[in-house]
């Protein structure tokens, strides 16, 4: 587990949450969202009419943003070393490197602009310091706001897993097979056992995807007890990257949507196709049942997809998707999410 | 109530093949103490109404999530006949449906069933008269997908999408569909609360479902708002009062 850490910085708690994972394409976006509202604001204190604005802004991107991307560059590649060091020697060290880059940048770019005095190196210090610093306050802010969320997401991950529907019928048709079938009530106790080890365990770190497809085959063998032949299931799997590291249960409570909404209303029943593939840098994983389009929704069942989203969100920003759709009685549901390793 | 030492008739309904099972060795078990027959199986509420209609049946076990037909629908389509059985509901979970049952004193049991409980459930459906029409119907969260026609101890089943409109009668309610006509044993209030998205009433003895608007055309006597409905399928002008010509402008 401990080789997944530093990929998923972003879901320890406690201390060592407050420099965020600068690879993420979020946290760069962020970054740069924030450093050109800074630079706007300053080309506004310090002009007066429109077109002044404009050439003081453009002149200041020109000479902030090589800054800015160096230091993004940096703190991505740097990460693990960053980390390693500790918050406030990393301060330090950021701090000493954009004020060293900022310098390079103005005289070497300053010279370049007309009519323009090169700024003073006191000026330059202290506006790369005054943006670093806003940016990683609100990064720091952000992190603590999010940190109880993890925590909460995590008890409701709890509550809307082990749904009574589920525990109930299967521990009844546990029961119903005991005395005509008892080899196959026996196999349906273990995997119920493996199911909710995962359920209950702390799923705030990353698992490789094969684990979670184990877990989805043995959810479903236990449904398969008690719905017989409705219950169709088709794997696409051959292009399914087993390395990939996705939050757990981030498919077995989509499965089990499908089966409560596809499956159970119908007599005849109807096919669960899931499909794994990996599409360059991404992960893509797709399910689709039958939609009978009829039939009350539980509210367990919004929470679980709500849950979900809200991990993907946490763990990977901008960087993962998740999406529903209806067409021609088919609810398909679609998550990409980055392709990562233990080993990347 | 049945007779003192009668076998009593059971039928048990669950789309589950293994909670069925589960169902027969616990009545298997109960068998000692209370005198009692199998009479038949079902999938879902329709074939429930099924059995019902053939046979008959004492007690009735019904799942309350079933595919076609649920458990509820099944018992307020039972509920409506001349000597229904009681019926026991079962359920693994349903928090809205046993909250309902609380405040409606309906019986139920949870999955997995005791044999105790189950048997104690039978001694009370001999005893206890069986639960009430408006009990079911107030238990009820969502209205029927069909109407039940009573026809000498028969159940008939006429689908809601079916129907164009609903008259009332002096005691009943007349059902009318492409094919033909129904007489049910319902209020229209009622049906009109249930089937409110489905059906607008034209009249106050008068409900028409939406999809079976054909349009509207302006009449000279008959109608006191001057306005007839016209039913698609059949042709037929209904008279629209004039307290309800605004659904006039509804669907204009």
């Amino acid at each position: 587990m401990a080789k997944w850490e530093s990929v998923a910085s972003i879901n320890q708690t406690g201390a060592t949450i407050r420099l965020p994972n600068f690879c993420n394409l979020g946290v760069m976006l962020r970054s740069l969202v924030i450093v050109n509202v800074l630079i706007a604001a300053a080309a506004v204190v310090r002009t007066g009419s429109y077109t002044d604005f404009a050439f003081e802004f453009v002149t200041l991107a020109a000479l902030a943003e090589p800054v800015l991307l160096a230091s993004l560059l940096a703190l991505c590649a740097g990460r693990r070393w960053l980390h390693a060091i500790g918050y406030v020697p990393a301060l330090a060290a950021l701090a000493v490197f954009e004020v060293a880059a900022a310098w390079v940048v103005t005289q070497a770019l300053g010279s370049l602009i007309p009519d323009r005095r090169a700024e003073s190196f006191f000026n330059v210090a202290f506006v790369t310091l005054f943006a670093t610093g806003c940016t990683l306050a609100y990064f720091d802010l952000r992190a603590r706001a999010l940190t109880p969320a993890l925590a909460e997401a995590r008890i409701q991950a709890l509550q809307a897993r082990i749904r009574p529907h589920f525990l109930y019928n299967s521990i009844n048709a546990v029961l119903g097979l005991m005395r005509s079938e008892p080899r196959r009530a026996e196999r349906a106790l273990e995997d119920m056992a493996d199911l909710f080890r995962v359920l209950m365990a702390d799923n705030r770190t990353l698992a490789p995807i094969a684990d979670e497809i184990e877990l989805t085959r043995q959810y479903l063998a236990i449904e398969s007890l008690r719905l017989g032949d409705r219950l169709k299931i088709a794997w696409r799997l051959e292009r399914m990257p087993a390395d990939a590291l996705v939050p757990p249960l981030i498919l077995q409570p989509l499965v089990e949507n499908a089966v409560y909404h596809g499956i159970e209303p119908s007599q005849e029943g109807g096919e669960i196709a899931i499909e794994v593939a990996r599409e360059g840098p991404e992960v893509a994983v797709t399910l689709t049942n039958p939609f009978p389009g009829e039939g009350r929704h539980a509210a367990g069942n919004r929470m679980a997809v709500a849950n979900i989203r809200e991990r993907l969100q946490l763990h990977f920003d901008a960087e993962a998707s998740m999406k529903a759709e209806v067409r021609d009685g088919v609810y398909r549901t679609a998550i990409r999410l980055p392709y990562i390793t233990a080993a990347s | 109530m049945l007779a003192e030492g009668a076998v009593t008739r059971i039928l048990i309904a669950d789309d589950e093949a293994p909670a069925r099972a589960r169902l027969r060795d616990l009545l298997d078990e109960c068998r000692p103490e209370f005198a009692l027959a199998i009479v038949d199986e079902a999938r879902n509420g329709r074939e429930a109404l099924e059995v019902v209609n053939r046979e008959r049946v004492d007690v009735a076990l019904l799942d309350i999530r079933m595919p076609e037909m649920d458990g509820l629908e099944a018992a307020r389509h039972i509920a409506g006949m001349a000597q229904p059985p009681s019926i026991i509901f079962t359920t693994a979970f349903d928090a809205y449906a046993i909250k309902a049952f609380e405040v409606n004193a309906i019986d139920y049991l949870l999955k997995p069933i005791r044999r105790e409980r189950l048997l104690a459930a039978l001694r009370k459906s001999r005893g206890g008269s069986p639960v009430s029409r408006d009990a079911l119907d107030a238990a009820a969260n969502q209205p029927r997908r069909h109407l039940s026609v009573h026809d000498r101890g028969r159940i008939h089943l006429v689908p809601i999408a079916d129907v164009l409109y609903l008259r009332a009668e002096l005691k009943y309610v007349t059902v009318r569909t492409a094919e033909r006509e129904h007489v049910v044993e319902e209020s229209l209030t009622r049906l009109e609360e249930e089937f409110e998205k489905a059906f607008v009433r034209v009249h106050r003895n008068c409900l028409v479902a939406r999809s079976a608007i054909a349009g509207f055309e302006r009449t000279a006597g008959e109608s006191e708002s001057g306005w007839v409905v016209v039913i698609r399928a059949t042709g037929e002008k209904l008279p629209v009062s004039r307290r309800q010509s605004g659904v006039v402008k509804q669907f204009r």
